[in-house]
């Protein structure tokens, strides 16, 4: 064993593993009802709530969750304009975001901004403070989604139909859209905005070759992510690689290790 | 049935009027269905039937018009469309208890009920078209309905089961007296399970009993030379069977197609 077991680690493998408890179950949600495209605009948008915070001089990330819901509520509002595709809609706002994030961040220059920090992850540098953040807000977050889980699941599967049978359909979106934007600001620190849609997508996909159930693909899911953050900190405590990324380099081998023929549990 | 005049209808709609980009899809439409009575809704392609149907369910604004449903009434609905995510792990007792939490006995019944008793461990992307529309309607059944609503049940299904699930319908409606609003677009298969037909290009060209609208010139016009061909050859066949006490079929032998495709 090379690698030093040091409060460093720990904090960082407890604010991975917190994210991935929320972001696995969500992320199913992206994955059933094909969002990833609108999660990532989402996060693209994130750094442009970081310079707003830091400008207005209140945490950054009530900045990305401010910024996310704007944002979220601008592409639900455009969507029905039949000029424009939601595709292209969600790729103008996607880059656009980000290119006007990085252009305030460059107005702030009373502030050292730690840019690489926020695109790829800092968690590392994961403090007491965003670990009462992910597990205060994610105990939350795991509340209402279990609340609300029977009614988003039936709208995934039909909207309409979720709707006759009484299902508070654009209350529940928007409950959903909340709950990513919090996401979105917690999995910042540990992965970075520009790889935050792996965390969402990538453990789901994994868990769907053992699942049975929706609920067993949420918790899979969440088992999947945290073996992620786990083997990636491992990779860069002995190898130095950079955390956020690694994370996500092992969640994606996981995928594909698992993809492997006879790995998978076949389906009945 | 009547009493039926005196009832209050399940659903009633007057003048109702639905526009798309300034082109009125629904015009000034009125209908109503009551309890025991089947209604169709007929017509092309882009008649606006669906969106009739949207509007009715209250899924989509309507620009003028009222709608007015009985106080209390509980609607079943079966979509045109079920695609669910390749990447949901669903079956079919978790789909059903998606809409009402029932029991495990419920849901046997309802998949009894409506031919499907042994699919219940089956994930929903294995069924078949058939199937499919069949544990749409267990699930509209274990709501206990006052009104099914029904958007092309047929849709995706082969010529043959098209038939037996307008059966189906016509036997639901025999035992539990609910009220049953159908769109369809072919009526000649419809004919033997319709108390009442509403031809519709937009507007209503003409209603009335299944074996007058299909004389009427209007719904001739609609469907052209094809609706009187598949009328004679499938209509006349569809009145030549009994229904025993629970409403099922007793000649089954009688009920093969031969040859007739509908692309």
């Amino acid at each position: 064993m090379g690698m030093t077991m040091d409060d460093f680690f720990f904090m960082a493998l407890a604010a991975g593993v917190g994210v991935s408890m929320v972001a696995g179950p969500l992320g199913c949600f992206v994955v059933w009802r094909r969002m990833s495209y609108f999660g990532a605009t989402l996060s693209h948008s994130a750094l442009l709530g970081v310079a707003l915070g830091l400008l207005l001089g209140v945490n950054p990330m009530i900045g990305v969750v401010a910024t996310c819901i704007v944002i979220a509520a601008a592409v639900f509002s455009m969507e029905r304009d039949p000029r424009f595709a939601a595709d292209t809609i969600l790729g103008i706002l996607a880059h656009g975001m980000l290119a006007l994030g990085l252009v305030a961040i460059a107005f702030l220059d009373n502030v050292r901004v730690d840019l690489m920090g926020y695109l790829f992850g800092d968690i590392l540098a994961v403090s007491t403070n965003d670990l009462i953040w992910i597990y205060g807000g994610g105990a939350a977050c795991l509340l209402i989604l279990g609340m609300i889980w029977r009614g988003l699941l039936s709208m995934s599967v039909h909207d309409e139909l979720a709707r006759v049978e009484g299902v508070p359909v654009s209350a529940m979106r928007l409950i959903f859209m909340l709950m990513i934007a919090f996401v979105i600001a917690i999995a910042m620190k540990i992965v970075g905005i520009m790889l935050i849609v792996s965390m969402l997508i990538i453990p789901p996909a994994t868990a769907r070759r053992f699942a049975r159930t929706p609920e067993q693909m949420a918790f899979y899911a969440v088992i999947v992510g945290s073996l992620s953050v786990l083997g990636g900190l491992a990779a860069s405590a002995t190898i130095d690689t950079p955390a956020g990324p690694s994370i996500v380099v092992v969640a994606m081998v996981l995928f594909f290790a698992t993809a492997m023929p006879g790995v998978a549990r076949r389906q009945a | 049935m009547i009493d039926s005049e005196l009832q209050t209808p399940l659903i009633r709609a007057e003048n109702l009027t639905v526009s798309r980009g300034g082109q009125p899809v629904v015009n000034k439409i009125s209908l109503t269905v009551n309890a025991g009575e089947i209604v169709t809704l007929v017509g092309p392609n882009g008649a606006g039937k669906s969106t009739l149907i949207r509007a009715l369910l209250r899924l989509i604004d309507c620009d003028s018009g009222v709608i007015q449903r009985k106080p209390g009434v509980t609607i079943g609905y079966v979509p045109q469309q079920l695609e669910i995510d390749p990447t949901m792990p669903i079956d079919v007792r978790q789909f059903l208890r998606l809409g009402e939490l029932s029991s495990e006995e419920d849901m046997k019944r309802a998949l009894e009920e409506v031919g499907v008793a042994a699919v219940i461990d089956t994930p929903m992307q294995g069924l078949s078209g058939g199937e499919t529309r069949r544990v749409l309607l267990a699930r509209a059944l274990l709501r206990d309905p006052d009104l099914l609503v029904l958007d092309e049940p047929t849709a995706g299904v082969d010529f043959g089961g098209q038939a037996e699930l307008y059966e189906l319908i016509r036997t639901i409606r025999d035992s539990r007296q609910c009220g049953v609003l159908l769109v369809s677009h072919n009526l000649h298969l419809v004919m033997a399970a319709t108390d009442r037909v509403l031809c519709l290009n937009h507007h209503i060209c003409c209603e009335g009993q299944p074996d007058a609208v299909t004389r009427n010139p209007a719904y001739l016009e609609l469907f052209g030379s094809e609706a009187v061909a598949s009328a004679m050859a499938v209509y006349t066949h569809h009145h030549d069977h009994q229904h025993d006490l629970t409403g099922a079929p007793i000649e089954e032998s009688g009920h093969q197609h031969h040859g007739h495709d509908h692309g």
